[in-house]
């Protein structure tokens, strides 16, 4: 289990240096820099601007240089908001967006397992069919159009939120943002755990446990359930690059100072250490949900532990 | 003497198309999404307005019938009738472009991987997973900086780019199963070269299952063009994309929810009925459900 711990670890460091490699080439190809602004600098103060930075040195110096900074773990300056570094910034967006982030996440799971549960316990033709619908429209809305929608409704008609922004860490100013993240990934989440809870309650196994005379309830917790959430729980990876995708749209629509902006705007400003920054940040997270969700599902499934 | 009896045919093409109509719910998607594309193909011609005139009279007015606003107006008096199809019809056809665009590269791509196998095949998909295991926009982000802003080849692009991932899978997988079957074998013993065994053998057999998976692809299209135009990484004004004017929408929403309203529910509409034909056509193929 270490090993194989160990061994994956190194594989993610490996894939962020690749994912760090190429989105430092295709941004350094790009047209454009972060000096381009409506009134055009004077040659001198360009160069001397492109000197401080150390962008007048050929790419693959630059690119080493990164690296170096990168290892005794320096962002760099950010070049359109020159007082402060990447990782002030960073660090100033980050525990809203974590927050945000890690509070979808758990009233996704919760309302979503508990949800599927109920519909493959409870079974009838109604609950399913309107689950199904249910699902269908949440999954098919995107962020963009729930998040303005519920600020219309709950904001703006019925005033019993507040439609956007940030004031006093008000936990009542998050509700809507992490309703709207978490309800795309609760409906996929229903829909997973149905559809794997009635196939496993059918499998021979969970059958001889019950011919075995033990109780309905020991049948569905040590028996039934940990196979059903495997598919579950190998989701969660996904659910993590989604919510994150989404960060950036609620963050815009509800108006909360995250890092979901500096992502966009670091990427039409030519932001080059800023986007990279984020593009680091966002990788190593997605990278890490997945190692957990792998460790997890080994843990959960018998048949996937290495000796 | 013989009695013309209609039998139902019972494999292929045929049974799949009476599974597909017999399906009221795909039957009624199918209707909706033509009467959506008609309408956005028509609509702005009946409208007297253009997608950037200007109405000065009327400065994000309700929808009116006497204003000939039939779904209201922007900040700017643009009429949003006119500028909402407009959106539906460059979603639409950005979304089918890039539909088209990642099929070609992935059933290529899944295609080459599965019929070579071996050393090469685990690189091309260790790309793919590396490229899977990243949230799409950062590389659609990181690719739209490669071109001016706004420049519609910079979106195909970048939506291309993620398309085709899942594409490349699916054909891989299929083509796995095909390489062993023995007309294969045969192609091969005749002398036939790799890339004409490609053509002539593995890509035909691969058309009914990718049929089936680009219907549903086209929604996640016009999902992610809409994601990045509202971000303001996508279609550029004057020109509308759904996704632009659903973001205009929401900065206006608390003094014209028309504004927010009238495009989004053309979203909704337009992914639900993408959704459930691509699913209605899933079950009309699934061998399992005959």
């Amino acid at each position: 289990m270490l090993n194989l711990a160990l061994r994956r670890i190194g594989g993610i460091l490996l894939t962020l240096l690749v994912i760090i490699s190429v989105s430092f080439a295709i941004i350094r190809l790009a047209p454009g820099g972060p000096f381009d602004q409506e009134q055009a600098l004077s040659a001198p103060v360009r160069a001397n601007l492109e000197r401080a930075y150390g962008l007048d040195r050929p790419l693959g110096v630059q690119y080493v240089r990164y690296l170096g900074a990168l290892a005794h773990g320096d962002f760099g300056p950010s070049l359109r908001q020159p007082d402060f570094s990447v990782s002030e910034l960073i660090a100033q967006g980050l525990p809203l967006s974590a927050t945000l982030g890690l509070a979808a996440i758990l009233v996704a799971a919760l309302s979503g397992i508990c949800a599927g549960l109920a519909a493959a316990l409870w079974r009838s033709r109604g609950a399913d069919l309107s689950l199904a619908a249910l699902t269908a429209l949440c999954i098919a809305l995107p962020s963009f159009v729930i998040g303005p929608l519920l600020a219309l409704v709950f904001g703006v008609k019925l005033h019993w939120l507040p439609v956007a922004g940030w004031q006093d860490h008000s936990a009542r100013y998050l509700v809507l943002p992490v309703v709207t993240l978490a309800l795309p990934v609760a409906a996929y989440l229903a829909r997973l755990t149905r559809a794997s809870l009635l196939e496993v309650l059918g499998a021979p196994f969970v059958r001889s446990a019950r011919a075995r005379g033990l109780g309905a309830a020991r049948v569905l917790w040590r028996h039934a359930l940990p196979p059903a959430l495997l598919p579950v729980v190998s989701y969660l990876g996904p659910a993590v690059a989604f919510i994150i995708t989404g960060s950036l749209v609620v963050e815009s629509v509800f108006g909360l100072p995250g890092t979901g902006r500096y992502l966009v705007q670091g990427a039409i400003d030519r932001d080059y250490p800023l986007v990279m920054g984020m593009v680091i940040v966002y990788g190593a997270l997605t990278l890490l949900f997945n190692l957990c969700a792998d460790l997890v599902c080994g843990w959960l499934d018998p048949r996937t532990r290495h000796e | 003497m013989s009695e013309q009896v209609r039998i139902l045919p019972r494999c292929g093409w045929g049974e799949a198309k009476w599974r597909l109509l017999g399906n009221r719910l795909t039957a009624l998607a199918l209707l909706l999404i033509l009467l959506i594309a008609l309408l956005a193909l028509l609509g702005p011609l009946v409208s007297p307005w253009g997608y950037d005139t200007l109405d000065w009279q009327h400065l994000a007015g309700p929808p009116s019938l006497t204003a000939r606003h039939w779904f209201g107006t922007d900040r700017l008096g643009r009429d949003l009738f006119v500028r909402t199809l407009d959106g539906v019809r460059l979603s639409l056809a950005i979304s089918l472009i890039a539909s088209i665009m990642s099929l070609l590269i992935g059933v290529t791509f899944g295609a080459i991987a599965g019929l070579a196998g071996g050393r090469l095949d685990g690189w091309m998909m260790r790309c793919v997973d590396v490229l899977y295991s990243l949230p799409y926009l950062f590389i659609v982000i990181i690719l739209t900086t490669l071109f001016s802003r706004g420049s519609l080849a910079a979106l195909l692009v970048a939506l291309a780019a993620v398309g085709w991932l899942t594409t490349a899978r699916i054909v891989r997988a299929l083509t796995l199963a095909l390489r062993r079957r023995e007309f294969i074998e045969a192609a091969r013993a005749t002398g036939l070269s790799g890339p004409a065994i490609l053509l002539r053998h593995v890509v035909p057999n691969l058309l009914g299952p990718v049929a089936v998976y680009a219907t549903l692809i086209v929604p996640q299209m016009i999902l992610f063009e809409t994601f990045l135009s509202f971000l303001g990484l996508g279609v550029q004004e004057p020109h509308a994309s759904l996704g632009s004017l659903i973001y205009g929408g929401a900065q206006e929403m608390e003094s014209a929810p028309w504004m927010l309203l009238v495009p989004a529910l053309f979203l909704v509409v337009l992914l639900l009925c993408l959704n459930l034909i691509g699913d209605g056509l899933r079950d009309a193929f699934d061998p399992r459900e005959r």
